[in-house]
Parts: C-alpha cells; sequence; structure tokens
C-alpha cells in the first residue's frame, strides 16, 4: 500500500520534473551532443557547403596524416602543452606571496588579477604592440645591455611560439593565483603552528604541509590549463594569425581556418575529431594523476 | 638576529611581488599612454615612455565618430541577455535535480554534466551549420544559443539547491503552491549568494567572447567589444591612439565593477576548484 503510495508520489514528481528539464535538455541536445555525433559523422564526407555533401571515407584523416601543416599544428599544439600548464605552478608562489596579513596587499592581488577579466583581444593588442621589432621591449631589454640588437619577438619563427605562450600564461596566472589562494586560506593555522613548534622549517612546511593540501587545486588547474592550452586560438589569431611561415599554427587555429577560411568542413571535422580525442587523453592523464573532475570551454 | 633575517626576507617578498605587479600592469600603462598621444606611434623608437603632451580626443573620436558606442551598446545587450538566459535555464535543470525524485533521474543528472568533463571541439563546426540552417547565423540568438545552457551552472545551482531544508517548500506546498511557483518565488531567491557568483562568471565570459561571435555575426554592426576591436586594428591599423583608446574603454566596467565587488568575483571563479 504505502509502495503504491510512494510510486504515485515519483509518477507525479516525474512529470513536473521533466517539464524543469525539457527546454535545458532540448538546448542540449541539439548544440552540444547532436555536434559530438554530426562532427564525427562529417569527418567522413567533403563538404564545402555549396556542393553536396560527398562520402569520402577515411580519406579526410589519411590527407591529415599526410600532411605537413597537420603535423606542425599537432607539434605546435603539444609544445603549448608542454611548456604552459607546467609554468602554471608559477601561480603558487604568488598566492604564497600575497597569502598574508600586510597592508596593501589586496593592491596586489588585484594587479595580478585583473588581466584574467580584461578580454584576450585586447591583452594580445597590447602584448602585439609591446613585442613589435621597433617595440618598447626590445627598447629596454637594449637599453638594459641584455641583448645586442632588436628580437623578432613574433616574427622569428623560433620565437614567436614562445611569446605568444608567455602571454597566454600572462593573463592565465592571476586565475591560477586565486584558486591557489582560496586554497591556501582553506589550510588550518592550526597545523601550521603546531608544525612550528615541532621545529620544522618553512620549506618543511611547504613541501610536507601546504603543497599535499593543496593538491584538489593543483589538480583543477592542471584540468583547466591543459584544455586552454590545446584550444589556444584567440590570442594567436590576434597577434600572428599563425604566421610567421606556419610557425605558431596550433590546432585550434588550423580547425578554424580550414573551416571558415577554406570552408573545407569535412576535413575540418577530422582535425576536430583528432584534437578531442588527444584533449580527451590529456584530461585522463590528468584525471589519473590526481583523480577528479574539470571544466572546459572552446568558445572564448 | 631573528628580527633582522625576517625583515630580509620580506624585502625578498616585497622585491618579489613588485617584480610581478610591473609585469602584470606594464601593458595596461603602455595601452594608456598610447590612448592619450596626439601622435601614438607603437613603432617609434626609441619610445616615449612617458606621454606629453597628454590628450583624451582619441577617446572621443573611437566613442562617436568611429562608432565604438555602438559595439558598446552590443555587448550590454549580449552579456545582460547570455547571463539572464544562462541563470534561469540552469536553475530550471538543476532543481529537480536536487529536490525531487524521479524516474529518470540519473540519466539526466549525467546527460546535464557530461559536457562537463568532455571537451569535444566539432561544436565550432557543427553548430555553424546548424545555425545556417535555422537562419539564426548573423543574429544574436544564434550567438547565445548553443551557450545557453551552462553545465558549470547547473552543477553549482544543484548543490545550492540542495542546501535548502525541505521545511521550506513543504509549507509552501501545503498552503497550495504550484510547483513552478515554489521554484521561481522561494527556492531560487533563496540561492541568491550562488547566482550572483555564477552570473558574473558568465558576464565575464560574455563581455570577452570573441571566437563565437567571429564566426557567427557577418555584419560588423553587430559585433561585441572584443572582435570589434580586432576589426577597428585592421581597419585603422597605423591609429594606435584610437584603438588604445578603445581598449581601455572596454576593459574599463570589468576592472570597475572588480574592484568594487571583488568578494563576488572571486566567490564565482573559485567555486569550480572549491567544490570538485
Amino acid at each position: 500500500m504505502a509502495n503504491n503510495f510512494h510510486h504515485r508520489i515519483k509518477v507525479k514528481q516525474t512529470w513536473i520534473a521533466y517539464l524543469f528539464i525539457v527546454v535545458p535538455a532540448i538546448i542540449l541536445g541539439i548544440f552540444t551532443y547532436y555536434p559530438m555525433i554530426y562532427g564525427v559523422v562529417l569527418s567522413f564526407f567533403k563538404y564545402d557547403f555549396i556542393s553536396p555533401m560527398k562520402w569520402v571515407g577515411v580519406a579526410n584523416y589519411a590527407k591529415a596524416f599526410h600532411s605537413w601543416q597537420f603535423w606542425n599544428a599537432m607539434k605546435n599544439s603539444f609544445l603549448y602543452l608542454l611548456v604552459v600548464p607546467p609554468l602554471q605552478l608559477l601561480a603558487i608562489v604568488m598566492a604564497l606571496l600575497v597569502n598574508r596579513q600586510m597592508k596593501g596587499v589586496n593592491v596586489f592581488r588585484t594587479f595580478y588579477f585583473i588581466p584574467v577579466i580584461t578580454s584576450m583581444t585586447v591583452v594580445a593588442l597590447s602584448w602585439d604592440w609591446i613585442f613589435t621589432r621597433r617595440g618598447v621591449l626590445n627598447y629596454v631589454l637594449m637599453a638594459l645591455h641584455l641583448i645586442p640588437q632588436p628580437i623578432g619577438w613574433l616574427t622569428n619563427p623560433h620565437i614567436a611560439l614562445f611569446s605568444i605562450m608567455f602571454v597566454t600564461m600572462w593573463k592565465g596566472m592571476g586565475y591560477y593565483m586565486m584558486l591557489y589562494l582560496a586554497g591556501l586560506q582553506g589550510v588550518p593555522s592550526t597545523l601550521i603552528e603546531a608544525a612550528k613548534i615541532d621545529g620544522a622549517s618553512n620549506s618543511t612546511i611547504f613541501w610536507k604541509i601546504t603543497l599535499p593540501l593543496l593538491k584538489p587545486y593543483v589538480m583543477f588547474c592542471s584540468i583547466i590549463s591543459t584544455i586552454a592550452a590545446l584550444n589556444v586560438f584567440t590570442e594567436i589569431y590576434v597577434m600572428t594569425g599563425g604566421g610567421p611561415y606556419h610557425a605558431t599554427e596550433t590546432m585550434g587555429v588550423l580547425i578554424y581556418k580550414k573551416a571558415f577560411e577554406n570552408l573545407n568542413f569535412g576535413y575540418s571535422s577530422a582535425l576536430a575529431v583528432i584534437l578531442s580525442v588527444v584533449l580527451i587523453i590529456a584530461t585522463m592523464v590528468n584525471l589519473k594523476f590526481f583523480k577528479e573532475g574539470g571544466v572546459q570551454s572552446y568558445y572564448g | 638576529m631573528v628580527n633582522s633575517k625576517k625583515r630580509r626576507n620580506l624585502i625578498y617578498v616585497l622585491i618579489l611581488m613588485t617584480f610581478f605587479a610591473v609585469i602584470t600592469t606594464f601593458p595596461y600603462y603602455w595601452t594608456f599612454k598610447t590612448s592619450v598621444e596626439v601622435s601614438a606611434n607603437v613603432y617609434k623608437f626609441p619610445p616615449d615612455l612617458i606621454p606629453h603632451p597628454v590628450t583624451f580626443r582619441n577617446y572621443a573620436v573611437v566613442w562617436s565618430q568611429l562608432g565604438l558606442v555602438k559595439f558598446y551598446l552590443n555587448s550590454i545587450l549580449l552579456t545582460v541577455v547570455g547571463v539572464l538566459v544562462n541563470v534561469f535555464l540552469a536553475a530550471l535543470a538543476a532543481y529537480p535535480l536536487a529536490r525531487f525524485d524521479f524516474y529518470g533521474k540519473k540519466i539526466v543528472f549525467y546527460v546535464m554534466l557530461l559536457p562537463l568533463m568532455l571537451p569535444f571541439q566539432g561544436g565550432l563546426i557543427v553548430n555553424y551549420l546548424t545555425l545556417k540552417n535555422m537562419h539564426l547565423l548573423n543574429t544574436y540568438t544564434g550567438v547565445i544559443l548553443p551557450l545557453a545552457v551552462s553545465a558549470f551552472g547547473v552543477f553549482l545551482f544543484r548543490q545550492a539547491y540542495l542546501g535548502i531544508p525541505k521545511d521550506f517548500e513543504d509549507a509552501a506546498r501545503i498552503d497550495g503552491a504550484g510547483e513552478f511557483y515554489i521554484w521561481f518565488r522561494i527556492m531560487t531567491p533563496l540561492i541568491t549568494p550562488t547566482i550572483s557568483a555564477f552570473a558574473i562568471l558568465q558576464a565575464i565570459t560574455w563581455w570577452d567572447i570573441f571566437l563565437w561571435p567571429l564566426i557567427v555575426l557577418s555584419d560588423s554592426n553587430k559585433y561585441p567589444l572584443a572582435v570589434a576591436l580586432m576589426y577597428l586594428n585592421s581597419t585603422f591599423q597605423t591609429n594606435f591612439k584610437y584603438t588604445a583608446a578603445g581598449m581601455i574603454l572596454a576593459s574599463l566596467p570589468l576592472i570597475i565593477a572588480f574592484i568594487f565587488m571583488q568578494r563576488f568575483f572571486v566567490r564565482g571563479l573559485t567555486a569550480g576548484g572549491v567544490k570538485y
């Protein structure tokens, strides 16, 4: 009897629940789940908008694997992955610096954080001007006698990608710092006091107490920065457009160019599928490394 | 002894802090400097480190003559509507997941939250084609729809709804209130702190959005600020001072908002990390 009663309530709640869910679910279905499936389907077709879709089997993938431009973009994306997410750990140093009771410390926090809320277009244009051959960075470095002649920060194919990586980090650091700061403030001060009384040095406290307690934050930042590194687009698009000589062309830029400049949607979808596989593997490696979940955004 | 060592450490800390502060603030100074110069030229070598004479005319020119005001209004519209849609849909989806016992709840839960875990790259291309078929290219609806449901928002709101004691809705139910009324008028106002944190997070996303509107919008009159600045920069290539003034104007609202509402910003941005 009671069971039947519960069942009836649950049926009624089910109806109402789905009334709540129906609109968000339809939107997710069309714009999140459908692209996952149709993106894979599209990667087996030739499609350019004008002529009808044509089945080409794995030709798009074969084309990618035989293309130097694809491997070049892969190489650049992997370089990004190898440099940017590990250096994000530097934000722990920034967090430690501003995690103190001191007059004016909030001003520093604000300074470090403002790049996070500045649009990447603005950030990239500013650095574009600073990096230019006859720009202020070369001037300052030459005035300090650190370099003998101007460096082509964005025009030298061996340097350009690293200059853009710097910009990516410059904008992201404050975000990671805020997360680490939240983590540091969650470390119980009694724990630190107790360790001090036991005679532990500052470095012992950091390595043995603080850092292990920050581990969930390191994991989260690691996942976010990995996904961001593999998706990098705006700063490259604004500063170099992928040049010079494809030296800064990453997978994100190549996918965009193939789809929206060459109207090669099938090929571009194949590239997107490949990048997604790399992303999923990279995220799984992170999860395996730290055990937990993450957030993504590829529209920014 | 101990004191002098402490003082020395503090000096190192201050030097390091200042070093980072110089690196983070210099580009703003440089852009500002460029924006107030009479004949700004970022290729001038050696550069003038301090602007002389200073003028604010560039701001007036970029605002009215070059039409920045139009792009500003575009961004305001996109941000306001985008945030409202994000909050509304996340609240709708999250509520039953937190408060109802229903058939298929587990599956719905995973369907709503899986996008958080699955980074998929094909979205740009397929969504573009979908919008084309729906005749929504070059519209704000087209810009907003694919980003309307934030899995992260659903996740945050569900956590918040879970924290409300059961008595609240029971009391309303006894009074004969409908479920949507209870959701909208009683339960949702109770999670205002979470909503404001999420709304700020989304406002930053919408204000700074670049790639997606660049793809969807073909009419440059509809560009939001970030896209418009890129467009201005390439159209008026040598007029750095105007672009610079536009960049400062575009960045100011969020910077001012951050200074006055720091706590909400930090809560929004760190919510993901803390709760995972």
